[in-house]
């Protein structure tokens, strides 16, 4: 047990899932020597060699594609993607190819690969260093899509989605690689060191995908959030005073629907946050599983708090980064409403 | 020193069109016989200009001449027909079958039998092709069940596939034939993965690419080069060029200059150009990539020339862009007449025999096809259940799936 940064406990995550299966491989750009731009493959391949981890051309569809004929094959290939900006060339892969292998050879080649890929703002990341995509993903049948909020749960996650039989999307809010981050921009960041949730146990251990956590109890008003809105959100609680119960969904495909709506059945009201896009986000499913399941329990109509519809700006980082003092607006119109 | 004035856009146009006499003078085929065969650990800037050329055996009077002949016994060849003749009938009858509404859709071989049955002799078992929806002569030339192709094509209630897959789309790892997707070039860097993974393990095993000359134009025809030259994966990267893409010519994905095979050259990949109407040809090279590919020797190009005889698909109509006879004048004629006139010319077969094995073959076909009928077609008989269609999307089907089903009424 050791206090890690998230990039330290991806990374022990991936030496331990390939210490104990040899069919586990690495691969994406700057992820073999150098150990990646966000070092979260250091020392990798200079431990299990140069066929175990290794650089790849700059070809997001390649690095996907290849994968997945690696898995048709029998290994299980963990390979980055460096922004998940840069997913868009791969996407052919991931939504056609990955997603539907197992069904459309009834099981005769199956994909259990994972890809990793760094995502979200708040780090002046401009346009191309900061999207969200994930509601790209829980769009498309097959997938299981993956966005853990702290060391402890990446490592666990991460290991849970390499020993999935299926693919498995992984972003890694980058924002959080170093510290939690509230949207207070103004104020000096904490390391995971200070952090109870830093605490990384060692050696094998899994987080199952598909199960929530509520990181802040609260009876007034249920926040569904995942990656760097989860810590905007309990600021944002703090802050209004509001009793707000935060639920970080850890994986977005499987939900976690119970945890949900039981929450929003004793709070009555909800508010839904994303850093991504508002329309079409991942968002809208959530507010459309609470109104189903929830509608006679609902005091107040389900909110959301979301990036503006543009593409991610630069200058503007903080008006557009959706920080406590908007997340704070909604729950307390949400109790007013 | 040419004038500027006003620049003008290009675009490529076939040289004949619906109406016109087909005309094939000004595709250079060399004579049997007359390109050399280098060794399997060749430098591959000595055999530069193999990919301009073409490797022929078979010539006009069916010898069979030159480094490249001599490698199949009367047996092998004789086989190498009858699967020829089998997808050969096999497509007839299926086409029959989609004009008769017992599937919704089909797609030939019609021409480049040759490519894909030969290609198939040249692997060993547990080799993985992944093929493109036009290499079904990899399935045939295994031995595959055809029953079981029928029932996937009938999406019937023995279909392997449980009616998820369109027609055509087979999969049988067991007869190393991946998954087919319908979206082009995807399974070309997908090969070469599994190639990777193969040396990454230690195996003996190699991969086969398949890719038409259309899909050479899909990004991932790209990926799949760089990553084989890169890594030296151990993969034949196949490209059949049968000259159309549906309506489009070849020129559309080439443009005017150079071969489908020089497109390796670049990337340091030895590249073969192969006559792919001979089966012989076919056969001789592809064992050449096979052998070193096995020996570490890193990936080999080719490309099969040939010549699409039939429609694209049953949803095709190709007397709307080409002319109606140009089949008949495409110069390295048809693979069929081409091997069974060798066999002739070796004193191994016969026209009487021909014929006999083509009225054997047919009852074979319709014994399988009446088969399949009975487990059903597209719209009448046996039918995969409801339930298929929502499982085996996960190993473990998901809460929200499940749900899904129940609300189906499942």
């Amino acid at each position: 047990m050791a206090r890690k940064t998230m990039i330290e406990a991806i990374r022990d995550a991936m030496d331990v899932a390939m210490g104990l299966d040899e069919r586990v491989v690495v691969f994406g750009e700057d992820v073999g020597f150098f150990g990646g731009v966000f070092r979260c493959t250091q020392g990798l391949q200079a431990k299990y060699g140069k066929s175990r981890c290794f650089d790849a051309p700059i070809n997001e569809s390649g690095i996907v594609g290849a994968a997945i004929g690696m898995a048709a094959y029998g290994l299980k290939p963990c390979v980055e993607i460096q922004f998940a900006d840069y997913m868009y060339p791969a996407y052919d892969q991931l939504t056609q190819e990955a997603a539907r292998l197992r069904y459309r050879s009834n099981g005769d080649f199956t994909c259990p690969i994972v890809v990793r890929m760094p995502t979200g703002g708040g780090i002046f990341g401009g346009q191309t260093h900061s999207q969200s995509p994930e509601a790209l993903f829980t769009h498309v049948s097959g997938l299981k899509t993956v966005v853990p909020s702290n060391p402890s749960d990446a490592k666990g996650l991460l290991i849970a989605a390499i020993e999935d039989p299926d693919p498995v999307i992984f972003l890694e809010p980058k924002r959080l690689y170093n510290g939690p981050f509230d949207g207070h921009h103004d104020k000096p960041i904490t390391p995971w060191s200070k952090h109870d949730l830093g605490e990384v146990a060692d050696g094998h251990y899994t987080v199952p995908l598909g199960k929530a956590v509520i990181r802040r109890p609260g009876n007034a008003v249920t926040v569904l959030a995942y990656g760097t809105m989860v810590y905007v959100a309990q600021a944002a609680a703090e802050e209004t005073g509001i009793d707000a119960e935060v639920i970080d969904l850890r994986t977005l495909l499987p939900l976690d629907l119970d945890t949900i709506v039981e929450s929003v059945k004793k709070t009555g009201r909800c508010v839904v946050v994303h850093e991504a896009t508002l329309t079409s986000g991942f968002g809208a499913e959530l507010m459309s599983l609470v109104q189903e399941n929830c509608f006679y329990h609902l005091e107040a109509p389900v909110m959301r708090v979301a990036g503006w519809d543009t593409p991610y700006p630069h200058a503007q980082e903080w008006d557009y980064f959706p920080g406590p003092a908007r997340v704070g607006r909604a729950l307390i119109a949400t109790m007013e409403a | 020193m040419a004038e500027a004035g006003k620049l003008r856009f290009h675009v490529p146009e076939p040289e004949v069109r619906p109406g016109g006499t087909p005309d094939f003078s000004n595709v250079p085929i060399p004579k049997a016989g007359s390109v050399p065969k280098p060794p399997i650990d060749v430098d591959p800037r000595e055999i530069r200009d193999l990919a301009f050329s073409i490797i022929r055996v078979l010539d006009r009077a069916g010898e069979a001449v030159g480094p490249w002949a001599g490698m199949l016994s009367d047996e092998e060849l004789l086989e190498g027909l009858r699967h020829m003749m089998t997808l050969r009938a096999f497509d007839a009858r299926m086409q029959m079958a989609q004009r008769q509404g017992k599937t919704s859709f089909y797609m030939q071989h019609l021409g480049e039998e040759a490519v894909s049955c030969a290609f198939r002799r040249a692997l060993d078992k547990g080799d993985m092709n992944f093929p493109t929806y036009r290499q079904a002569g990899l399935l045939i030339a295994d031995d595959y069940p055809m029953v079981t192709m029928m029932n996937q094509i009938y999406s019937n209630e023995a279909d392997p596939l449980k009616g998820r897959q369109l027609p055509i789309m087979y999969s049988s790892k067991e007869h190393g034939f991946f998954s087919i997707s319908g979206n082009l070039a995807t399974q070309y860097i997908q090969a070469v993965g599994w190639a990777m993974a193969s040396a990454i393990s230690g195996d003996t095993r190699i991969a086969a690419a398949w890719i038409g000359d259309g899909s050479t134009a899909e990004s991932d025809f790209h990926s799949a080069l760089v990553f084989a030259s890169t890594y030296k994966a151990p993969v034949i990267l196949n490209i059949v060029n049968n000259q159309w893409a549906i309506s489009t010519f070849q020129g559309i994905a080439r443009g005017g200059a150079g071969t489908f095979a020089a497109r390796g050259l670049g990337f340091g990949i030895p590249a073969l150009r192969v006559d792919g109407n001979d089966y012989l040809a076919v056969h001789a090279v592809a064992k050449w990539a096979a052998e070193r590919a096995r020996a570490n020797l890193g990936p080999t190009l080719i490309e099969y020339v040939t010549y699409r005889a039939g429609a694209h698909s049953t949803s095709d109509d190709p007397s709307a862009y080409r002319p109606k006879a140009e089949s008949e004048a495409w110069p390295l004629g048809d693979p069929v007449v081409r091997l069974k006139n060798h066999l002739i010319h070796r004193g191994v077969w016969s026209d009487e025999r021909h014929a006999q094995a083509e009225t054997e073959i047919l009852e074979t076909v319709i014994t399988a096809q009446k088969e399949a009928e009975s487990h059903g077609t597209l719209h009448a008989g046996g039918k995969p259940s409801i339930r298929d269609m929502f499982e085996g999307l996960y190993a473990e089907m998901p809460p929200h799936l499940k749900r899904q089903r129940q609300q189906a009424g499942i």
